[in-house]
């Protein structure tokens, strides 16, 4: 593994321009300047709530949509306009997971012909035949290579995301973009899904850039984290940095929302108030202000930079990120929970640092 | 269950142990062997087949399920929203006293919102795109207080909007269900739900089709209400998380079934059936070793047209060979799952105690990521 970035993204956008009629009436700024590396073998979760940003930003990696601006490197080349018959070439070794997998398969072509589909399309020829070798996708995914001649139908949820994952397979990509790979499915479903791209990752040394709202999910799979909040990166680093020791409120507030199996009882001492505004008009300053118990006026003002702390390589977009010696003690105010305040306000239920 | 109240340690509240099921006899909700079969082309269904609980008032069951567990329909069956011409449902379903199956259609409309009431996963469909919020609410009040004026309906919808957390509700009131955010459509819901003072409420996935951020707020504003209003609560969800967090008791249902049932505590902290161990060892948790594999149950869940004989469970269990062919014959009943701390705690399963708790203990509890 080399340190040279596979995957090396700066300041990627992408604006939807929202008309009415034919005028154009506001931009919805889905994703916003993100910077990050993906290295070879690695894998980094995109994590964040619904209209984050998090799917668009997977699509525009494939290209399958068109950033706004920024710039896509993959493996030293820069990929961020690259016309169709420059991406041919590039699409062998940058594949994509869809969430949803009885919309992402053809219903009327046979496993064997979706699987295939990749090969033909790209003149490749493997040394046994086609036929050998989608049947050794198959086997690898877990499925029985003599369900060949059969249709997507006659599979059920979780071996249809397997077809996907053999699909995407089939040109020995070097980076997967999974988008939700899992949510679809059954929960003891889940787990075979994710284990089996666990087993994969690691023997064909994929890198792997992996969409979830499931923060669980996320930390049985990837290496790196990367938190986005209304379609700006919040937080990145490593897994044991955004699990143990979250600077950004947001990390926080997110992690402490999940119920988790392990803890009965009310959990969570951190309660959130209000949702995402939209990213029709985002909150100036920091997004997520609006939410945050530690805002102060500066966060309406300033846009807080995605920088390193600690010297390490976990980066806070913060003014007042946890852990350091301005810390602001959360206000657990009754009143903040008034009707006026509570769309626009945050409240700590109660907070005991752990 | 009061999450408003802070408590300094930050530890879980001691809530106190008590039986699963005490006497079903002052349950507000009495359910006995509850039977729901529906007749398509394909064959016939059994969607829910011998299914007995009770709730009572003040107190959450969490049931949990997969896809096609019967989960949804045992709900349905409760509220009497099934099609009698093609649903064939036998067995006892009680609310407040009263027997729901066989009644009548205009006598369950008479229950239904304002004795028992439904929250549905998606609130957007199950609002009126053409109508205000607030006239939708005002509706489901006067339809059960017909003495009401439109004034005294509009003022309940508005407090009620004002109740669960909705800002400006009087100017609320007269918007539409597109111009409300995911979480305040649920919060609307709840208040529609909650207009007549239902003594029981059903809650199907109330919170799956949102973020986890709102999830909480909507959990917590749940558990507030039911304790303001000492409501009767069962809550459908596939989330054993959130199941920790609300449930008093928890009902394990696979292929139309029961297999286990008990407090949340013995149900999440001592399970008993291989259904409930796969379940609990393929979640992936926020703690524990995130190295470790997940144990995933091999398999899928299965077609409630062909179920499995015997146990329904046993293809995709690891045991079922200990059972003998038992487990292929005999449909295993309900029955206690030990003596001492596991009062109430019933499980189906063919295995002996003795070997449930060597095989959980070697197998369950030492692996996995669930602890």
């Amino acid at each position: 593994m080399t340190d040279e970035p596979l995957l090396r993204v700066r300041g990627l956008s992408k604006h939807f321009p929202v008309r009415q009629g034919l005028r154009a009436t506001g931009l919805v700024r889905a994703v916003d300047g993100l910077d990050f590396d993906v290295r070879p073998g690695e894998t980094l979760g995109l994590v964040g709530e619904s209209g984050c940003g998090k799917t668009t930003t997977g699509r525009m990696l494939v290209r399958l949509l068109e950033p706004t601006s920024g710039s896509i490197e993959f493996d030293g080349r820069d990929i961020t306009h690259a016309g169709r018959r420059e991406l041919r070439p590039l699409r062998q070794e940058l594949q994509i997971i869809f969430q949803d997998p009885y919309a992402s398969l053809n219903p009327r072509h046979t496993v064997g012909r979706i699987v295939a589909m990749p090969l033909q399309v790209n003149g490749i020829k493997p040394p046994g035949g086609i036929k050998a070798r989608v049947q050794e996708l198959l086997e690898l995914v877990g499925l029985n290579p003599e369900h060949y001649n059969r249709y997507p139908h006659e599979f059920s949820g979780g071996q249809r995301q397997r077809i996907g994952i053999a699909r995407a397979l089939a040109l020995r990509p070097k980076l997967i973009v999974a988008d939700e790979p899992v949510s679809a499915l059954d929960v003891s479903i889940q787990a075979q899904v994710v284990n089996l791209l666990r087993d994969l990752q690691r023997e064909l040394g994929l890198a792997f850039v992996f969409i979830a709202h499931d923060l669980a999910v996320v930390r049985h799979f990837c290496q790196r984290v990367a938190v986005m909040y209304l379609g700006r990166i919040v937080e990145i680093g490593d897994r044991a940095d955004i699990y143990e020791r979250p600077q950004h409120p947001y990390t926080r507030a997110l992690l402490s929302a999940i119920p988790d199996v392990t803890q009965l009882g009310p959990a969570g001492r951190i309660r959130l108030t209000g949702d995402v505004p939209t990213p029709l008009d985002p909150p100036s300053g920091c997004r997520f202000r609006t939410r945050c118990w530690k805002a102060q006026d500066i966060c309406a003002t300033e846009e807080p930079a995605l920088i390193p702390r600690d010297g390490g390589s976990q980066a806070t977009a913060c003014h007042f990120p946890e852990g350091e010696a301005a810390r602001t003690s959360p206000e657990g105010e009754a009143d903040s929970t008034s009707p006026e305040a509570a769309e626009s306000t945050a409240q700590v239920v109660e907070e005991v640092p752990s | 269950m009061d999450s408003s109240e802070p408590s300094p340690s930050g530890e879980p509240d001691d809530r106190p142990v008590v039986p699963a099921q005490r006497s079903d006899q002052d349950a507000y909700l009495r359910v006995r062997d509850l039977r729901v079969r529906f007749d398509t082309e394909d064959g016939v269904v059994r969607a829910v087949d011998g299914v007995s609980f009770a709730v009572e008032r003040g107190r959450t069951l969490g049931i949990v399920g997969e896809s096609g567990s019967g989960k949804s329909v045992t709900s349905l069956a409760i509220l009497g929203l099934h099609d009698p011409k093609r649903t064939t449902i036998t067995g006892e379903i009680s609310v407040g006293g009263r027997q729901v199956v066989g009644l009548g259609d205009e006598e369950v409309r008479r229950l239904r919102g304002r004795d028992m009431a439904m929250i549905f996963q998606d609130p957007l469909s199950a609002l009126h795109p053409y109508y205000t919020v607030g006239r939708q609410i005002a509706e489901a009040y006067r339809v059960h207080h017909p003495k009401a004026n439109r004034r005294e309906a509009r003022q309940r919808a508005v407090d009620m909007l004002d109740r669960v957390g909705i800002p400006q509700p009087a100017r609320r009131f007269d918007q539409y269900p597109h111009e409300f955010s995911g979480g305040m459509r649920q919060r609307a819901m709840i208040a529609m739900s909650l207009v007549n003072d239902p003594a029981l409420l059903i809650a199907d996935e109330p919170t799956t089709a949102l973020d986890v951020t709102v999830q909480a707020q909507i959990l917590d504003l749940l558990a507030d209400l039911q304790a303001e209003f000492n409501s009767a609560i069962i809550l459908i969800t596939h989330d054993l998380g959130v199941v920790g967090q609300v449930a008093d008791d928890v009902l394990v249902m696979y292929g139309g079934r029961a297999v286990e049932r008990g407090s949340v505590e013995q149900v999440l902290r001592a399970p008993q059936h291989p259904y409930t161990w796969g379940l609990l060892s393929s979640v992936p948790s926020l703690h524990g070793d995130a190295d470790a594999d997940l144990v995933p149950i091999p398999g899928n869940p299965p077609s409630l047209i062909n179920l499995p004989p015997g146990c329904a469970f046993h293809p995709r269990c690891r045991y079922a060979d200990r059972a003998g062919s038992r487990s292929r014959t005999e449909v295993p009943e309900l029955r206690p799952a030990g003596e001492g701390d596991s009062a109430g705690h019933l499980v189906a399963c063919h295995l002996s105690a003795e070997e449930r708790a060597t095989f959980y203990a070697e197998d369950i509890a030492s692996v996995g990521v669930a602890r």
